[in-house]
């Protein structure tokens, strides 16, 4: 009943947001170049990086790109969904437009995570998926049901962390107000997700477990691709991804408590 | 006349600094998110990826920082700021006054370089604690010469994305070629890898195109890696000169063109 109304709700979400989007037609002409040349650019970092070297941090160049394939796929889903929507937070803050959301009969935290799309992300997500397709035939992998379940199940982990991680930091603009940034340094952070954990040192390779698990992301679901990882890996991830939503989502709950509207 | 252009610049740098300072959180976080070179040269580093290019670690590490440093003082997003005034009307006013809204934003970039020293210093101060073999002090010389060439290169930079914003005439929504245009600066400049270490096939084109000159040659005159010094100045006044009297015409054309919300 409840999942059904917020169904309802989401499809006119997709279908306002889509409409005012497409009156800008180019842009996504100019969007889908940009994606292109964001992925044979990255490729052409690594392939400078593999140019006299056969392996880094035990990954070969063509296992090396099924991470930049998960890579641009997670990068795909941030640009649809969090970047558009997350940002709003800092502006409804700002601008106590916050009250609003609040006072509708709707999850503030539904409401505010998918109001918005940008469609020229789909483009990224679909050219992520080619690079993984070209990945499985010269990495040889073998598809069968389980690896199928393992692989959808830690890229969907990798989103809720991904998605966390946004909320979490948007969220604290409630007692910061100007943090626009905050957003770009995780960007940038994020931008580590690019290159497999194990060719950073070891103190950084702690703090991208730990503190922000951004080695989560994209090393171990490509390494369930390749077939290499192990069961405990994959449980932790499943944990770490729980722990993250119903982390953020309480955080969320806490931040509401200390919101106190534009003119109050 | 000199007197009074002297006046507005330092009435409008005055007024930006003082507006800058408000927002130090949001410059220390900027400061932060600029830190990408310091993870590639972890990269590179840890898996000894800078002996094929023969550039000892030292030096590599020099180089990353210098990167950093130069990536901090010619950080431009006047598109940003120029879209979203002329989208919501702002434009207008300025056009009114007897002051070319681009030295507005020109100012406030500058403005926003000197309330960023101090992070960029810090973070600085952090790396050589971290790595002190690393700790170099440039000659006099050298280190003006590569504040002039990262002003240059702020300068290229800053001309190329007032082009860019002058399309928001045309198109409302500038900011997505920029975003295009940003991509090559992101992988060509050298702020993720040297441009030493590229492949011969665009090694022999690259230095025809801006995008060396606007990360790559400052950092390494200041970190005291090899480079050439006269040519890649040359090169930078050079872009400028070329980009100047574009960025003109196409103010010109656009200011022309410009109807105001609601005429």
């Amino acid at each position: 009943m409840n999942l059904i109304r917020y169904l309802k709700v989401y499809t006119k979400f997709l279908h306002t947001s889509l409409a005012s989007e497409l009156e800008y037609k180019t842009n996504i002409l100019i969007d889908l170049i940009t994606a292109i040349l964001s992925l044979l650019g990255s490729i052409f970092l690594l392939y400078i990086f593999f140019q006299n070297n056969e392996s880094i941090g035990g990954w070969e160049f063509k296992q090396a790109l099924i991470i930049q394939g998960i890579y641009t796929i997670l990068n795909g889903i941030t640009n649809t969904w969090f970047n558009p929507n997350l940002t709003e937070i800092v502006k409804h803050i700002r601008e106590g437009t916050l009250d609003f959301v609040l006072l509708k009969p709707i999850d503030s935290q539904f409401f505010i995570s998918l109001k918005k799309i940008t469609p020229s992300g789909f483009l990224e997500i679909i050219l992520g998926f080619c690079l993984l397709l070209y990945c499985i035939k010269i990495n040889q992998i073998k598809i069968h049901l389980s690896f199928l379940t393992l692989s959808l199940i830690t890229i969907i982990c990798s989103i809720c962390i991904l998605y966390s991680l946004w909320f979490f930091i948007s969220t604290t603009t409630i007692w910061f107000v100007k943090t626009w940034n905050a957003t770009e340094v995780l960007r940038s952070f994020l931008y580590i997700g690019r290159f497999p954990l194990n060719s950073f040192s070891f103190s950084l390779r702690i703090f991208f477990s730990v503190f922000i698990p951004i080695a989560f992301i994209t090393t171990i679901p490509s390494e369930v691709f390749l077939g290499i990882s192990q069961t405990w890996k994959i449980l932790l991830e499943v944990i770490v991804a729980m722990v993250f939503l119903f982390t953020s989502r309480k955080f969320w709950l806490f931040a509401l408590k200390f919101y106190s509207s534009a003119s109050s | 006349m000199s007197n009074l252009t002297n006046q507005k610049i330092f009435t409008l740098l005055k007024v930006q600094y003082s507006n800058m300072l408000e927002y130090r959180v949001e410059i220390a976080l900027w400061a932060i998110s600029g830190i990408i070179p310091f993870f590639m040269l972890n990269i590179w580093t840890n898996n000894n990826l800078n002996e094929s290019i023969n550039i000892s670690d030292v030096m590599l590490s020099r180089y990353f920082l210098c990167a950093f440093f130069v990536r901090q003082f010619s950080v431009v997003w006047v598109v940003f700021s120029f879209e979203e005034d002329s989208l919501m009307g702002k434009v207008s006013p300025y056009l009114i006054q007897p002051l070319n809204p681009f030295l507005r934003y020109f100012a406030q970039h500058v403005a926003e370089q000197i309330t960023r020293f101090p992070f960029a210093l810090i973070i600085a101060f952090i790396f050589f604690i971290l790595n002190p073999e690393t700790i170099w002090i440039p000659n006099l010389s050298i280190l003006f010469l590569s504040i002039i060439s990262t002003f240059l290169s702020f300068l290229i930079q800053f001309l190329i994305q007032s082009i860019v914003a002058c399309l928001c005439f045309w198109t409302e929504k500038a900011s997505s070629i920029e975003r295009l245009l940003f991509i090559p600066t992101l992988f060509l400049s050298g702020l993720l890898a040297p441009i030493v270490s590229f492949p011969e096939s665009v090694k022999s084109w690259i230095y025809f195109t801006p995008f060396p000159y606007l990360i790559d040659f400052p950092a390494n005159l200041l970190s005291g890696n090899h480079t050439n010094i006269t040519g890649g100045l040359s090169m930078q006044i050079l872009w400028i000169v070329l980009l100047f009297p574009i960025f003109k015409k196409i103010w010109s054309a656009g200011t022309k063109k410009y109807t105001a919300m609601g005429s």
